[in-house]
C-alpha cells in the first residue's frame, strides 16, 4: 500500500509539469454540449483518431493505437458519447494536423465528428511527452489542450486524467475514471470483497475471510471500508482503514450489519438487533454507538446518506410491507416515500441529491427503480432480464452499478442513470453482488 | 505386672481357640464330601454364575446403547427438524408451533444443552433484508421457547439471511424448503 501510495505521488509529480497548452480564451461553456439534466438523450458523436507519433517508430505507433483506443473506451464508458469508426475518416492519423490552424475540420464534420480528440506523442527511451486536445469540429474551436510528462507506464494514468479534464469541459463536473467499485464475488467458495477500477479493469481481493462477507461501503474520501462478515460465526461489522489496516468491530449480539458512511463526517449508519428489534443507529468511525435513530417496532434497514450528509433513506417495515422511508436526522421526522409495490428495498440516494434509486420485488422478479426525493414518478430502469438489485451510483449520478442473474448467475452490470447502455462490467468465476461505488478519488 | 500378661495372652489366645473349632467344623462337613461330580456340578454352577453375569452385561450394553441411540436420534430430531414460514413473514404457523413445543419438551430434558437458532430465507427480496428478516424467524422462535419456559441465556440467534439455501432451486418448492429456522446444539 506504502508503495502504491509512493507510485501515485511520483505520477503527481510528473503530471503537475505538464501545462494547458494554449489560451483558453475559446473554451466554451460546459451545458452547450452535454445538457447533465438530460445527457443520455443524444450522444455526442466524437472521432478518437491514432495519436500522431513524432518518431514514426513501429514499436511507438502501437502505444500510440492503444492509448487511442484507451481513451475512446474510457470515453464510450460514460455512456455520453458515440465513437465513430476510424475506417471511415478522411485523414490519416499520422499526417493529419493536430494543431488548430493546421487540422482540416470540414474533414471531420464530413464524416459526422462533432467533438475530435487529436493527440501527439513524443517518445525517447522511458520518457514520454503527451499532448492531447479536445476540438469542437463545428465552431473550429479548442475545448481543452494539455501536456504531460512521464515514463511510458504512466500513459494509462494520463489518459484516464485527460479524459477526466473532457468531461469537466463539456458537462462541468468532473468524471469518474478514478473511481472503484468494490463488490462481493462467491468465486472461492466464499462470499469475498474484490474491488476493480471504474471500467471493471485491474481486479483485486480485498479480504480474506473464509467466511460469509458482504455488503461493502466506502467511506467519502475513500479510504476507509466497513463491511459485515461471518468470520466469527455471526454478522460483525467491520470498518477498515484500507491504508494503514486499522481496523474495528462492532460485535452487538445478533445483527451488526448495511454499514453507510455519512458524507463529510466520520461517522456512519449501520443496524443492529442487539435489543431484539432491527433498528438503525448512527456510529462513530470506530464503531461507537453515537444514537439511536430509528424507534419502530419491526425492520428498520439498509441506511442510504443523502449527499449532504442530513437525510437517510431506509427500508422498513412499519406499514406492513417493506417501503422506503426518508428520515431526517436531526429531528428523526419521517416520512415515507415509496407506495407503489410491495416489496421495495436497497435504497441508494444518488449524489447529486435529487433522485433515489432502490429495488423492487414484483411476481417473483426483481427490479431497479428511480424515483425523486419527493416519491413522485418512479421509473423502472430494468425489464425482463432476471432479478436485478443494488443499485450503487457513479460518483458523478450519471451512471449505476448493479448485479443481475439475465445471463444466469448474478454478475455486476453498469447503465446510465436513464437506464440505457446495459453492459456487464466484468466477469469472474462464481456469483458477483452487493457493488458500491467509490468516491471520485481526488488524488491521494 | 504379670497377670496384664497373661490378660493379654487371653486376649490373643481366645479368638484364634474360636477359630480353631469353626475350620475344625468345616473339615467334617465337606472334606469327605469331595467327588468328581461334585467338582463338575460346582464347575457348572461358576460357569452358569459366569454366562448369566455376562448375559446381564451385554443386556446392560444394549440398554446403554439403545439409550444412548435414542437420545443420539432425539438430538438429530431436534437438529434436523425446522421450522417454515411463508414469504416475507417471521409469524410461527401452527405446525411450527407444535414442532417447537417438542424442542422445548427436550431442551427440558437435557438442561446442560445450549442451541443456536438460525434464522434462514429464500432469495427473493434483497439480501440486507434478509438478513433482518431472518433475524425476525430466528427470534420470533427463540421468544416462543421463551415463553415455554427456557431460559433466554441457553438460545443464540443468528440470521444467515438467504446466504445459506438448503435447496439452491429458484423455484417455489426450493422457496418453502428456505424459509426456515434451523436449530443446533452447540
Amino acid at each position: 500500500m506504502k508503495r502504491m501510495a509512493q507510485k501515485w505521488m511520483a505520477v503527481w509529480m510528473m503530471l503537475v509539469t505538464g501545462w494547458g497548452l494554449v489560451g483558453f480564451a475559446g473554451e466554451a461553456r460546459a451545458l452547450e454540449y452535454i445538457d447533465i439534466n438530460n445527457p443520455f438523450l443524444k450522444k455526442m458523436p466524437i472521432a478518437v483518431p491514432v495519436f500522431k507519433v513524432q518518431s514514426g517508430e513501429e514499436a511507438h505507433l502501437k502505444i500510440a493505437q492503444e492509448g487511442a483506443d484507451q481513451l475512446a473506451r474510457t470515453l464510450d464508458f460514460t455512456g455520453f458519447f458515440k465513437i465513430l469508426d476510424r475506417d471511415a475518416f478522411l485523414e490519416d492519423p499520422q499526417r493529419m494536423g493536430i494543431v488548430t490552424p493546421r487540422i482540416r475540420f470540414n474533414n471531420w464534420t464530413a464524416v459526422g465528428a462533432e467533438l475530435l480528440v487529436t493527440g501527439g506523442l513524443d517518445i525517447s527511451g522511458e520518457a514520454l511527452s503527451v499532448e492531447l486536445r479536445l476540438y469542437d469540429t463545428f465552431k473550429g474551436r479548442l475545448l481543452v489542450g494539455k501536456r504531460y510528462r512521464g515514463a511510458k507506464a504512466d500513459l494509462k494514468e494520463i489518459i484516464r486524467r485527460f479524459c477526466d479534464e473532457i468531461i469537466y469541459s463539456l458537462t462541468g463536473k468532473h468524471g469518474i475514471f478514478t473511481s472503484r467499485i468494490a463488490f462481493v464475488s462467491s468465486g472461492t467458495g466464499n462470499k469475498e470483497i474484490y474491488v476493480c477500477d471504474f471500467d471493471g479493469g485491474n481486479i483485486r481481493q480485498l479480504t480474506r475471510t473464509k467466511a460469509i462477507t458482504l455488503s461493502p461501503a466506502w467511506s467519502t474520501d475513500g479510504l476507509w471500508m466497513a463491511y459485515t462478515s461471518y468470520v466469527n460465526g455471526k454478522p460483525d461489522l467491520f470498518i477498515w482503514n484500507l491504508k494503514d489496516k486499522r481496523k474495528f468491530k462492532v460485535a452487538h449480539k445478533g445483527l451488526n450489519i448495511t454499514p453507510a458512511w455519512r458524507p463529510f463526517k466520520a461517522e456512519l449508519a449501520a443496524t443492529f438487533s442487539w435489543t431484539g428489534d432491527q433498528e438503525i443507529y448512527l456510529l462513530t468511525a470506530t464503531g461507537k454507538t453515537i444514537k439511536r435513530l430509528t424507534r419502530s417496532r419491526g425492520i428498520d434497514v439498509s441506511p442510504s446518506w443523502s449527499p449532504d450528509g442530513k437525510k437517510i433513506a431506509f427500508v422498513s417495515k412499519r406499514s406492513g410491507t417493506p417501503q422506503v422511508y426518508i428520515m431526517d436526522v436531526d429531528s428523526r421526522q419521517v416520512r415515507r416515500l415509496t407506495y407503489y409495490g410491495r416489496h421495495n428495498t436497497q435504497p441508494a440516494w444518488s449524489p447529486t441529491g435529487d433522485r433515489i434509486a432502490y429495488t423492487s420485488l414484483e411476481k417473483g422478479v426483481t427490479n431497479i427503480f428511480v424515483v425523486d426525493v419527493e416519491g413522485k414518478a418512479p421509473v423502472q430502469l430494468t425489464h425482463r432480464s432476471g432479478d436485478n438489485e443494488s443499485p450503487t451510483w457513479s460518483p458523478d449520478g450519471n451512471l449505476i452499478a448493479f448485479s443481475s442473474t439475465r445471463e444466469g448467475p448474478s454478475r455486476i452490470y453498469v447503465m446510465t442513470a436513464l437506464g440505457t447502455d446495459q453492459r456487464r462490467l466484468l466477469t469472474l468465476s462464481g456469483d458477483q453482488t452487493n457493488p458500491a461505488w467509490s468516491p471520485r478519488n481526488k488524488g491521494e | 505386672m504379670k497377670r496384664m500378661w497373661i490378660i493379654v495372652a487371653l486376649f490373643l489366645v481366645a479368638p484364634g481357640l474360636l477359630f480353631t473349632v469353626s475350620c475344625a467344623k468345616k473339615k467334617v462337613v465337606s472334606e469327605p464330601g469331595i467327588s468328581e461330580a461334585d467338582k463338575a456340578a460346582a464347575e457348572k454352577a461358576r460357569e452358569e454364575e459366569l454366562a448369566r453375569q455376562r448375559a446381564l452385561e451385554e443386556q446392560r450394553l444394549k440398554e446403554e446403547e439403545a439409550m444412548r441411540k435414542k437420545l443420539a436420534e432425539e438430538r438429530a430430531r431436534f437438529e434436523n427438524e425446522d421450522i417454515y414460514f411463508e414469504f416475507d413473514s417471521a409469524t410461527l404457523l401452527p405446525m411450527a408451533q407444535e414442532i417447537l413445543k417438542k424442542k422445548a419438551q427436550y431442551l427440558k430434558a437435557n438442561p446442560k444443552l445450549s442451541v443456536v437458532i438460525e434464522g434462514h430465507c429464500d432469495e427473493r427480496g434483497t439480501n440486507e433484508y434478509n438478513l433482518a428478516l431472518g433475524d425476525r424467524r430466528a427470534k420470533s422462535a427463540m421468544q416462543f421457547l421463551i415463553d415455554l419456559g427456557i431460559p433466554a441465556s441457553r438460545m443464540t440467534a443468528i440470521s444467515y439471511g438467504e446466504e445459506r439455501p438448503v435447496d439452491p432451486g429458484h423455484n417455489e418448492e426450493a422457496w418453502a424448503k428456505n424459509r426456515r429456522a434451523h436449530f443446533v446444539i452447540e
